[in-house]
């Protein structure tokens, strides 16, 4: 077996081989701007594109129309947010989304709360789930958007997207929903989950880096959005700029390949996923799943180590990949602020590990995974003074803690 | 993030780990830092005279806690209570060449030493 094992598809995913070969003509014989609308070279590019559009369309269930191409999530969010923002600043200025989005939704909305946008921070449940009643309660008169994660990237839990789509439209209020982690791991239905924009990316569904969409609804209701990148007026004026078209070829075949093989892929990671539980679960006491197990995406599996603290885990599992809390928020030392917002205490946040069963993920792997997991975690709680005290009986929620007080600490 | 060769090797053997029983009139027992901020470190010193004769750590923490009490312990085994409390934090982040965002765990391992001479010290009913 090849070390290091990746677990970490929430992060990325490699690029499924199908999708590097349907990609490589457009890199050399196939160069054409799909824009050019003199040659044959510009015609094939773009029959490519319109090819890949529908493929995208028929996954989310949307009009081909429907699709703009970006640069991946974060454009779209941006796009999606700032241009519903622009467009109806006079209709009102309320945004409705909530505390555990990924950061550039929150930093999107930050953004705009400096122009003078108001935004309410949903505070999720204990589980991390968003639902009907609390967006109900946050929508006003000027509330023009709401703006909430499909499935949560760091615990994977899924919003009541049909539902709260649902009471959007009856309020009249757009819907915009990130369903990066959701897209090829649940079905997307644009149309029976009532979603007015939706955002997906090509590397988190076994697509290249650099390309993914923004599904803007074009009837009831038409959606209409200030373009955030001018210059030539591409994708029907809203975002202009040479279309990547090998990352556009790559990002549509792999939703064709999400859409043939979704029930297979879900069965696949989430049998995994149970089956790597289990045995953790099995071996180990004081581990807790973060999320909701009810309401969870199939290849997620997000753990808190009682007594061992998260960086030294992943240290001690040196050859398996795997990451405590999201990516771009990995670089700090705070703990994450989905289970913050979660109410998980920072005690058991720092003990959190984010575990991502992915399309090429093995059963010799999840062996692997499972015994050097286990074998780390005894190791770090014979090192822990924590798991000592818990052992003894002491209740560690009575203890004055203090930090870099010596001596203050009494136990 | 990289870490020092120095830093894995205290990770992957830590040295002196363990507990004394901390009710005893010759161990010096000190706890520091805090669960919710993702780090605490428990350093025993086991003295004669006025000499570590011995001395244990356990710690929850990055790795680089464990190197900096590890290497604590290491440090501070055959000194005397005064030498021992002359150790820096510095001294730690140098040989463990810490990056600037570890530097609170060789604070907190200075600190845990501190904490350990001066419940060893409050125990004899002497002068902190």
């Amino acid at each position: 077996m090849k070390l290091p094992i990746y677990f970490d598809f929430q992060a990325t995913t490699p690029l499924d081989p199908r999708v590097l070969e349907a990609m490589i003509p457009y890199f050399t014989e196939e160069f054409g701007n799909a824009a050019s609308r003199s040659h044959s070279f510009g015609w094939k590019a773009e029959e490519a594109v319109e090819t890949a559009r529908g493929r995208i369309a028929s996954l989310i269930g949307a009009s081909p129309k429907e699709i703009v191409f970006t640069s991946g999530s974060t454009e779209s969010i941006n796009l999606a947010i700032k241009g519903v923002a622009e467009m109806y600043a006079e209709k009102g200025r309320h945004i409705v989304t909530s505390q555990v989005e990924h950061k550039a939704v929150l930093d999107t909305c930050k953004h705009l709360e400096k122009l003078g946008f108001e935004v309410t921070y949903l505070k999720p449940t204990k589980k991390g789930r968003v639902t009907l009643e609390m967006v109900e309660g946050a929508l006003r008169p000027d509330t023009i958007l709401v703006a909430l994660l499909w499935a949560n990237n760091e615990v994977g839990t899924l919003n009541p997207v049909r539902e709260i789509g649902d009471l959007c439209h009856r309020k009249g209020v757009l819907f915009f929903t990130d369903a990066t982690q959701a897209v090829g791991k649940v079905p997307v239905d644009v149309e029976k989950d009532h979603v007015d924009l939706l955002c997906l990316s090509g590397h988190k569904i076994y697509g290249p880096k650099g390309v993914g969409c923004l599904y803007v609804r074009r009837k009831n209701p038409r959606v209409r959005l200030v373009a955030q990148i001018d210059g030539g007026g591409h994708e029907r004026g809203m975002r202009s700029g040479t279309l990547n078209v090998p990352g556009v070829v790559g990002l549509g075949k792999a939703c064709e390949l999400c859409q043939t093989d979704l029930a297979k892929d879900a069965e696949h990671t989430s049998s995994l996923r149970d089956d790597f539980e289990k045995r953790v679960f099995a071996a180990l006491d004081h581990v807790h799943v973060n999320g909701d197990p009810e309401h969870r995406l199939p290849n997620n599996s997000n753990l808190s180590f009682s007594y061992v603290e998260g960086e030294s885990l992943i240290m001690g599992i040196k050859d398996i990949a795997v990451s405590s809390g999201s990516a771009c928020t990995s670089a700090s030392l705070e703990p994450s602020h989905v289970l913050r917002a979660m109410g998980v205490g920072d005690e058991l946040a720092h003990s959190s590990i984010r575990f991502g069963f992915g399309r090429f993920t093995t059963k010799e792997q999840v062996d692997y995974a499972v015994e050097h997991v286990v074998q780390a975690v005894k190791r770090l709680r014979e090192l822990s003074p924590l798991y000592e005290m818990v052992q003894e009986g002491v209740d560690l929620s009575k203890i004055d803690w203090t930090s870099h007080q010596p001596g203050a600490a009494k136990v | 993030m990289a870490y020092s060769d120095k830093v894995i090797d205290h990770y992957n053997n830590p040295r002196n780990v363990g507990s004394f029983d901390k009710s005893k009139p010759d161990v010096g027992t000190g706890v520091v830092g805090a669960p919710e901020c993702g780090d605490v470190m428990k350093l025993q010193i086991q003295v004669e005279g006025d000499r570590i004769v011995d001395a244990k750590f356990k710690t929850f923490g990055c790795g680089s806690a464990i190197a900096s009490s590890s290497l604590a312990t290491e440090w501070i085994k055959g000194k005397t209570l005064d030498e021992a409390m002359e150790i820096r934090n510095t001294q730690i982040v140098e040989e463990l060449s810490l990056p600037p965002v570890k530097i609170h765990c060789s604070v907190l391992a200075e600190d845990a030493i501190k904490s350990a001479i001066q419940d060893y010290k409050s125990k004899r009913g002497g002068t902190s």
